[in-house]
């Protein structure tokens, strides 16, 4: 008879505040140990440098879409729906981008927005059915990743199209030119990106002072440096290894860009705070007054857009528009998404969770390649990582009941 | 008379609710038998561990079937024994046919492989039984809810049933199949299948059964024998507290008229038929107005259909809120009216389960707790570290997920939620189902205060003791329509049972 108390989980709040961090922090040492991993691996068996700056470089050219896109499928996901056609819809975009600037000759300065205008109309084409006609979202842009790869074949004619002018490649390929003239090290880079840490841990602090005069129980001092300490070092190191390259890639601040954005727009304001209510639960969702089909509507046109994004800095790295391209995008994005820890059930997932399980993906990517592990190996490795990471957070969440 | 089923000393509890106590039940062998007792006072929990839901070793005693020990680890094992339990809601799938359903995890088949022929024949002589005429192939959505209690109670049959258990069978079902099912009741019981039936319905309880055992707060407090059984009797047994104490005082300060309501009609979402006809009423400042009425009278469709029309379509009628035509077409433009509503399941319509308290009291009102579109989480914990004083939410932390709380904080935490929309009038619809006692007598004093405060407050219950000791006024409900409105001096179970029967007769004659 005495199971009435026992049966109650002692969570405490500051129990609840660990756990939840807990997972971040994790993820966060499981891409450092990745990083040390192949550091180590490429060093003795390629005798290369894993963490060269030119690698660095490679590795955040070759994932800001992923990261980009990974962003957009995290509202869609936290709705709790998901997109299949993302993939599709970047090759799409991306062929119209050529098309309007090889074919058709238009300044790239008119053709992003138009291109990002295209995406956010492919978007709403979708998000309309799955939002206020219940269409299921699988279903939807299953049907939208068949149609758009489709529309890309055909707008193509089965070729590449390119080569583009060096403005629209310095979309992906560009960097920032050094404003001190001086040529190594790139001072513009490093000032930046010391701009960046400090801005990291002074808003931490912020948080921290603003949290203990609430009377939330705050992490640990010494966790909390730590973990500051942990984050400007690797923000510096990756910032001085770039700026002796060839400095910040364009493309790098664009995504850094959406990150803050995307981290703010969802953890602070009010529309934000609603797509997690809704995919919380719809039903209450909509009987405290929210509007729970503009919303959905909105993260696929919003889904939309940064897939075109996406799409032209893609086409702007290949350097021509191609029919292959982006195919499987979308198993990459949200594979990236549930390994940053978002629920399939919605509701649940956070920006930079999201973003460190991107780079996890990148790093093994771009490690394995490197190692000369045979895409075969990969796959399973891959698929294997996903399992794994999504184990661990239901495994969580049922201890914590 | 042997016992085909003797249950002892059962005792279950769940995390903070003791819901039965050292309950006794004797069943005769070949009786209907009946239980009666309030929502809430534990007839379904009882029914749950005789069925084997909850299994031998959640709960405490001892019961005898057969004379003998029966120690039941799920449904399958009672089933095996013949015990089979009929739920409210029905359990049929409906888009497979009345065979498919009849013989549903107990397929007529050899090596795995379905008999078709036969288990159709089987079928027919089964529906037979339970007067029903319809194809063996029929599928199961064609049929109406009374038919497809039938269909339930011929899968009993198929299932050689010997102790059939019918939880509120008629609740959902019209006068005439209600007359039906009830005829067959007692056609079984001539074939000897004895039977258990939870009903709130006294007149149905007098025609079939033998003896009636009431239920209250998780105690059996009577058994009476069919001579004995008479409405005041068990009217007096299911309420038997001192009324007086269940309820906090309150001196009504009740002021001018606050809202008003006239001619509501809402129809169906999808049949075409009306659910709601011509209601008007209007609650006044300071005042506690019930509504009362039977299961599926149309309150809580009432209700969401007046919430920014969250039920039914073409909605029509007038409503005055505070003196203004307010627009109440969405939730969102209800709420900014001051109209503010409680669901009757808190849990799937009223709360995010997963996240913490702070952030499901401010989901109605983010603006108040934002500057544009940016949130301030620290005003977002002052107001719930507010509302967790003055609701007096029992959690170490505002950071607590909803999920790990009781169903009486969960409930002061969806009043939280509303209360910060600063509405004018709240309706709330079961305010304290599932709810243990002492948490009642805090939500009805939380109401108390809200009314001192110059709210209106209109409450939706089952628990006509519970309307009856809040309320300064009554709305009846049947069918959809007022079926009559009774003061607080006026109003008692009996009036109000009776309005209901006699609106029920009007209906049936129109």
């Amino acid at each position: 008879m005495s199971t009435a108390e026992t049966n109650k989980p002692a969570t405490t709040g500051i129990g609840a505040h660990l756990g939840s961090h807990l997972r971040e922090n994790g993820m966060m040492l499981a891409l450092i140990a990745i990083v040390l991993f192949f550091f180590i691996m490429v060093r003795a068996t390629q005798g290369v440098d894993f963490l060269s700056a030119q690698n660095i470089t490679n590795l955040f050219l070759q994932n800001s879409y992923v990261i980009i896109m990974a962003l957009g499928m995290l509202l869609v996901i936290v709705a709790g729906h998901i997109d299949l056609s993302v993939g599709s819809v970047a090759a799409f975009t991306g062929a119209v981008a050529s098309m309007l600037l090889v074919r058709m000759d238009l300044p790239v300065l008119m053709v992003i927005p138009m291109v990002l205008v295209v995406g956010g109309l492919i978007g709403a084409a979708q998000g309309y059915w799955i939002a206020y006609w219940r269409i299921p979202s699988f279903i939807v842009t299953l049907a939208g990743m068949l149609v758009f790869r489709g529309l890309t074949l055909w707008l193509l004619g089965g070729q590449n199209i390119g080569p583009f002018e060096r403005s629209f490649q310095s979309l992906s390929t560009g960097f920032i030119p050094d404003l001190f003239g001086a040529d190594k090290p790139n001072f513009t880079a490093l000032a930046l990106v010391a701009l960046a840490a400090a801005a990291i841990v002074w808003s931490g602090i912020r948080a921290r002072t603003r949290e203990a005069e609430f009377g939330i129980a705050p992490e640990p001092a010494g966790f909390f440096w730590a973990r500051n300490a942990v984050v400007v070092v690797a923000l510096l190191f990756v910032g001085w290894k770039l700026a002796s390259f060839r400095g910040l890639p364009n493309v790098l601040l664009i995504m850094s860009v959406l990150i803050v954005l995307y981290a703010f727009f969802t953890e602070s304001t009010t529309t934000g705070r609603r797509i997690y209510a809704l995919g919380g639960n719809e039903k209450a969702a909509k009987l405290s007054g929210i509007k729970t089909e503009r919303l959905v509507f909105f993260t696929f046109v919003n889904m939309g857009v940064l897939a075109s994004l996406a799409g032209m800095i893609v086409t702007a790295r290949l350097n021509s528009a191609t029919p292959k391209a982006g195919v499987g995008f979308e198993l990459d994005v949200i594979a990236a998404v549930f390994i940053g820890g978002a629920s399939m059930s919605g509701g649940v997932g956070r920006i930079i969770g999201v973003v460190v399980g991107a780079l996890i993906m990148g790093v093994m990517n771009n490690g394995m390649s490197i190692m000369g592990i045979g895409i075969d190996y990969q796959q399973v490795i891959k698929g294997l990582v996903l399992l794994a990471a999504v184990i661990f957070d239901v495994y969580n969440k049922t201890k914590q009941g | 008379m042997t016992a085909i089923l003797e249950m002892q000393d059962i005792t279950k509890t769940f995390p903070g609710v003791k819901a039965l106590s050292n309950v006794n039940l004797s069943v005769a062998e070949g009786e209907i038998h009946a239980i009666c007792g309030e929502n809430g006072a534990g007839k379904s929990t009882l029914m749950k561990v005789l069925s084997g839901v909850y299994p031998h070793g959640s709960y405490d005693g001892e019961i005898l079937y057969d004379g003998k020990p029966a120690r039941f680890r799920d449904i399958r094992d009672s089933e095996q024994a013949g015990i089979v339990i009929i739920h409210q809601e029905l359990a049929l799938v409906p888009l497979l046919s009345v065979a498919e359903n009849l013989f549903l995890g107990n397929e007529v088949a050899s090596g795995g492989v379905i008999n078709w022929p036969l288990a159709y024949q089987k079928t027919e002589a089964l529906l037979k039984k339970v007067g029903l005429t319809e194809a063996p192939t029929t599928k199961v959505e064609k049929l109406g809810v009374g038919k497809q209690q039938l269909v339930e109670i011929a899968k009993a049959l198929a299932k050689n049933v010997r102790l059939l258990i019918l939880d509120e069978p008629t609740a959902a079902l019209q006068e005439n199949d209600s007359q039906k099912l009830l005829d067959l009741m007692l056609e079984l019981k001539s074939q000897g299948v004895t039977q258990i039936i939870i009903s709130h319905k006294l007149n149905e309880i007098r025609r079939v059964a033998d003896r009636v055992t009431v239920i209250r707060d998780g105690s059996a407090v009577s058994t009476l024998t069919r001579a004995e059984i008479s409405e005041d009797r068990i009217i007096r047994d299911m309420v038997g507290r001192d009324m007086a104490h269940r309820y906090p005082d309150r001196t009504p300060k009740i002021g001018e008229v606050l809202m008003e309501v006239r001619n509501w009609s809402v129809m169906h979402p999808e049949q075409p038929r009306q659910v709601i006809r011509n209601v008007s009423i209007t609650v006044r400042k300071g005042e506690i107005v019930g509504i009362a009425g039977l299961m599926g009278s149309g309150r809580t469709e009432f209700a969401m259909s007046l919430f920014g029309r969250s039920y039914g379509r073409d909605i029509r009628g007038e409503v005055t809120l505070a003196g203004a035509r307010p627009d109440l077409s969405t939730v969102s433009k209800a709420i900014d009216a001051g109209l503010a509503y409680v669901t009757e399941d808190r849990k799937a319509l009223g709360l995010i389960l997963d996240e913490p308290i702070l952030r499901n009291i401010s989901l109605a009102n983010l603006e108040g707790i934002a500057s544009g579109a940016v949130l301030s989480r620290g005003r977002e914990q002052q107001v719930a570290e507010k509302y967790r004083k003055a609701m007096n939410i029992r959690t170490p932390s505002v950071f607590q997920r909803v999920v790990n709380l009781s169903g009486g904080n969960q409930q002061k935490v969806v009043l939280s939620k509303w209360l910060f929309t600063d509405p004018k009038v709240l309706i709330l619809d079961e305010p304290t189902r599932g709810i243990d006692v002492g948490a009642k007598f805090e939500i009805y004093n939380i109401m108390n205060e809200l009314a001192g405060q110059g709210h209106g407050v209109v409450m939706i219950s089952s628990e006509m003791p519970e309307l009856l000791g809040m309320c300064d006024r009554i709305y009846v409900m049947n069918e959809g329509r007022i079926a009559g409105e009774l003061t607080q001096a006026e109003a008692s179970q009996e009036r109000i049972m009776a309005l209901i029967l006699q609106d029920g007769m009007k209906g049936e004659a129109a």
